[in-house]
């Protein structure tokens, strides 16, 4: 499945879209795997998952057809 | 209360004042936020602002939501500017209107200030002692 990816992150991984493993159900499976994709993530300050737009809690469960989104640390204003 | 919600590449602090402007309202707080041509001594040329839009408005009318739970604000505009901004640029503008001032201050100051942690809005800032990528 396709994940949203923005800011710092989607330059760290040089798409806008990342396509992840169909193994990963749920947020806490797929920070493990995005920090083990891109380590440099780990520097970041925070890295939330964004289920349906709304940010998404580690232990929230997703299926194929929900938006997923990768949100760094924010900094509009 | 009434809200205006706007992501988009150019904003001014007019459109916020006439929408907040309203007989039955004293006091109209007006925040803007511009682009600040340094940031730690390092000279910067640009920013370029990149957004989650449709999360991106559903988290400012969640900011709505709690203004009006706590305050009795009649209307509230939040903007936000998207794409490149140069030094002297608006990029944010937040406008309460109430009957009193009071509280119009304090709903502007608790907007701008959760905008910022919980609006997903990323600026990427471009300085001048750097090649362009």
């Amino acid at each position: 499945m396709g994940i949203l990816l923005f800011g710092v992150v989607k330059e760290t991984a040089g798409c806008a879209v990342l396509d992840c493993p169909a193994y990963i159900k749920d947020v806490a499976t797929l920070k493990r795997w995005l920090y083990e994709q891109y380590p440099s993530l780990q520097q970041l300050s925070s890295l939330m998952i964004a289920v349906n737009r709304s940010y998404a809690s580690d232990d929230q469960e997703f299926t194929d057809r929900d938006e997923i989104a990768v949100i760094p640390p924010v900094s509009g204003g | 209360m009434d809200v205006l919600i706007t992501i988009k590449e150019k904003i001014t602090v007019e459109e916020a004042l006439a929408f907040i402007q309203t007989p039955t309202c004293g006091g109209e707080v007006i925040f803007a936020g511009t682009v600040r041509n340094h940031t730690h001594k390092r000279a910067v040329t640009h920013l370029f602002y990149e957004c989650y839009e449709p999360m991106a408005l559903s988290e400012m009318r969640k900011i709505a939501d709690q203004v009006k739970e706590k305050w009795a604000i009649e209307k509230l505009v939040m903007l936000h500017a998207i794409g490149a901004l140069y030094p002297g640029d608006i990029a944010v503008v937040i406008a309460v209107a109430s009957a009193h001032r009071g509280i119009a201050f304090d709903a502007c100051e608790y907007v701008i200030d959760t905008l910022k942690e919980t609006v997903p809005i990323w600026k990427k800032e471009f300085f001048a002692d750097e090649q362009p990528v």
